[in-house]
């Protein structure tokens, strides 16, 4: 066999193995689109968890439809929502007819995802939502299922359950302030950004407050960028209360943290404090944000099962951050997407939603169940409650943030307690006990 | 007690950017939309010089006041000096330069909200009520800026001139005074101030792109209250809303919120009743 001969031998050989290789690595990507206010720690939270999925699904060759393997290829879309709506709609519309995904996942602005929601169902795409929490996003799937069952929401939980974990949490403290401060009944301040999403909360704190045996003794409605808040803070001392129930999503939680802290007003701060739950908040406090009490989805160090640890600690390894409830893009594409397309075998929507509204499967913030109304229509919504998905109660200490909720937490007469391993006692500032 | 000293704070606040954007009309006719954004500009100098290069507070707010009179001079120079004559164009101008600004902080650093520590720390009681430190340092060098500012209108030439200007500006410039080179130092001396307010809220403030927009709004109502182009009528209007903004967070604690609206409705009302507001000069009397 001469030289000519071998090589020849060698290209047909090399050939071969290129043409029989084709199958696996040639087949088109599964490809998702991500989308969400990219300049804000949202839209950040967005991309890294869906880029940790991808990553994980493309390491283990990707999602196995029908007979071959395809990869995840993620497109990143900013919708800028925050400060354009229309820039949301347009980032929506993009995605769905110049960059052709076959998935959406994000979204974080009920306002832009209610609009964004229309355009992906107008064009049969499933658009996992992963980050507004209003009931009505579910209930035009329960009322219009043809046209609306494209779209699930993957977090976080619905708004009325955010309001029935705040007062859970509100419940927690307030029991400990009782019986650790000898109090008679703990007083109550509603403190809350001027925000429409906010007001039936304050409603509906102010009748439920009375029955846990609490007493409510004013509200104050900053507005949601006000950078002073000693005024409030002045008469909220003056009212006497021990407890500031705070419902902030915008920045504002960070003066009123700092500014309360520093001039150590007496009472301990529960509830809502978007700002609390990043890394960033201790030192954007300068370490005035000691003791803040705030519901949040992931805490480092509180496992609600076996896949949280993995997750959190992973993610803080890639990104150097703890997850916002926004990385549970890498739970929708992850847990949600794939094992479905996997099932179904194809990337039919139709096929894949009647597949997925009828899974219940564990993810790191617990186990997922699409809810149906009392009607028995899906609604594609998320269940509540113990067994599913709870969220955490967190609390800032010493410049950590820890889990202090649940804490032997019993949601219903009868039913047995929870406890996520992890949590740690709650702290009073010291300040209080004087 | 809590309504003096806030009332005082907010009000000095507003004086010093609603005297900085009053001067720069009253001398070149120059609608500056974009002074509140110089003053955010300053605030993220200062986190960037403070918190990332660890450059001492004091000096990261002197240097932001100069990297704010930079840019300043030079909007001037190729944005807005070029189409000086036409004054809804230099509004626009000035809106589209504020938004770049805004787009350009938040690509530079996200939109996370960015504090910086305070120069002193702790409060003092005064009748019961807690009053932090720095808001009385803040309050006390906001008076130095303000009577520095009185001093350099008021009994210096250069002074004299920009105040002629700012009186009649044909006349002025009959007269041999330079205008366009006075238009430019006011122009300086406008946006200095407007770092400076930046400087010394940023330890009060959270830090973000959106920050400039509240204040240009309660600024243009301080302005149109104290009439357009009068520094005087600024400075009182200044104290009139920041004391009004004071007495809604106290009386109405449940509709703090809407300390902005009232300041608004004053506005509004100013425009109704005497266009001219305070101590302007009426449209009909104005060259």
């Amino acid at each position: 066999m001469n030289v000519r001969c071998v090589v020849r031998v060698c290209v047909l050989v090399a050939a071969a193995i290129a043409v029989l290789s084709v199958p696996v690595w040639a087949a088109a990507p599964i490809k998702i689109g991500i989308i969400g206010p990219m300049n804000f720690v949202q839209g950040k939270g967005h991309w890294n968890g869906a880029v940790m999925a991808a990553e994980e699904i493309n390491a283990k060759g990707g999602v196995l439809v029908g007979k071959e393997r395809r990869k995840i290829e993620l497109v990143k879309s900013d919708s800028n929502e925050f400060l354009n709506l229309t820039d949301a709609t347009n980032a929506m519309e993009r995605l769905i007819t110049s960059d052709k995904v076959d998935f959406i996942v994000g979204g974080f602005r009920t306002e832009a995802v209610l609009a964004m929601q229309d355009i992906a169902m107008d064009n049969k795409k499933i658009f996992m939502g992963a980050g507004a929490a209003h009931p009505e996003l579910c209930l035009r799937v329960a009322k219009d299922y043809k046209r609306y069952k494209y779209f699930f929401r993957v977090t976080p939980f619905n708004s009325n359950y955010l309001v029935r974990t705040s007062f859970a949490h509100m419940g927690f403290v307030g029991a400990i302030l009782k019986k650790e401060l000898n109090l008679p009944q703990v007083k109550v301040a509603i403190v809350a950004e001027k925000a429409v999403w906010v007001d039936p909360m304050i409603e509906a704190a102010k009748g439920v407050i009375p029955k846990m045996g609490m007493e409510v003794v004013g509200t104050w409605r900053p507005s949601a960028v006000a950078t002073d808040v000693t005024a409030e803070l002045s008469a909220i001392q003056q009212s006497g209360a021990n407890l500031i129930f705070t419902v902030f999503s915008s920045s504002v939680g960070i003066p009123f943290a700092r500014q309360a802290g520093e001039l150590k007003v007496p009472a301990v701060q529960v509830g809502i404090n978007v700002e609390a739950q990043k890394d960033g908040f201790w030192e954007a406090t300068k370490g005035m944000g000691n003791y803040v009490f705030t519901t949040n989805t992931y805490i480092r160090g509180v496992e609600y099962n076996n896949l949280t640890k993995d997750f959190v600690e992973g993610y803080y390894k890639r990104f150097g951050e703890t997850p916002t409830y926004t990385a549970d893009t890498h739970t929708a594409i992850k847990e949600g997407l794939a094992p479905s397309i996997e099932a179904v075998g194809s990337l039919d929507a139709d096929k894949i939603v009647a597949h997925l509204e009828n899974r219940e499967y564990l993810v790191p913030s617990g186990k997922v169940k699409y809810e149906k109304d009392a009607q028995g229509r899906p609604t594609h919504d998320l269940t509540w409650g113990p067994g599913y998905l709870t969220s955490l109660g967190g609390q800032w200490q010493d410049g950590k943030f820890v889990g202090v909720w649940p804490n032997k937490w019993v949601a219903a007469p009868g039913a047995p307690e929870v406890t996520y391993k992890g949590v740690v006692p709650y702290k009073i500032p010291p300040w209080m006990k004087k | 007690m809590n309504i003096l000293i806030t009332g005082l704070i907010t009000g000095s606040m507003l004086a010093l950017l609603a005297i900085g954007f009053s001067l720069i009309f009253g001398v070149a006719r120059i609608v500056n939309i974009a002074h509140t954004a110089f003053y955010m500009i300053a605030a993220y100098t200062i986190y960037f010089l403070s918190a990332k290069l660890g450059v001492s507070p004091f000096w990261a707010m002197l240097i932001a006041v100069a990297v704010v009179v930079a840019l300043g001079l030079l909007a001037y120079r190729f944005l807005i000096d070029p189409i000086r004559e036409h004054e809804a164009a230099v509004l626009i101008a000035t809106i589209a330069l504020a938004m770049i600004m805004q787009e350009a902080m938040l690509l530079i650093f996200t939109g996370d909200y960015l504090t910086v520590s305070a120069l002193i720390q702790g409060f003092f009681v005064v009748g019961g009520v807690k009053v932090f430190h720095q808001q009385v340092l803040t309050f006390v060098v906001v008076l130095i800026i303000l009577a520095a500012l009185w001093l350099l209108l008021m009994k210096t030439n250069l002074g004299l001139a920009i105040r002629s200007t700012a009186e009649d500006r044909e006349v002025a410039n009959l007269m041999g005074m330079n205008e366009s080179r006075l238009a430019m130092i006011t122009m300086a001396i406008s946006v200095a101030l407007a770092g400076l307010t930046g400087a010394v809220i940023v330890p009060l403030a959270v830090v973000s792109p959106f920050m400039w927009m509240e204040p240009l709004i309660i600024m243009m109502a301080v302005v149109v209250l104290g009439g357009l182009g009068s520094i005087k009528g600024s400075f009182v209007a200044a104290y009139i809303l920041g004391f009004t903004e004071a007495l809604v967070v106290f009386l109405i604690p449940k509709g703090a919120f809407l300390k902005g609206s009232v300041a608004l409705s004053i506005m509004i009302l100013v425009l109704l009743l005497r266009p001219e507001g305070l101590f302007g000069v009426s449209f009909e009397e104005e060259r």
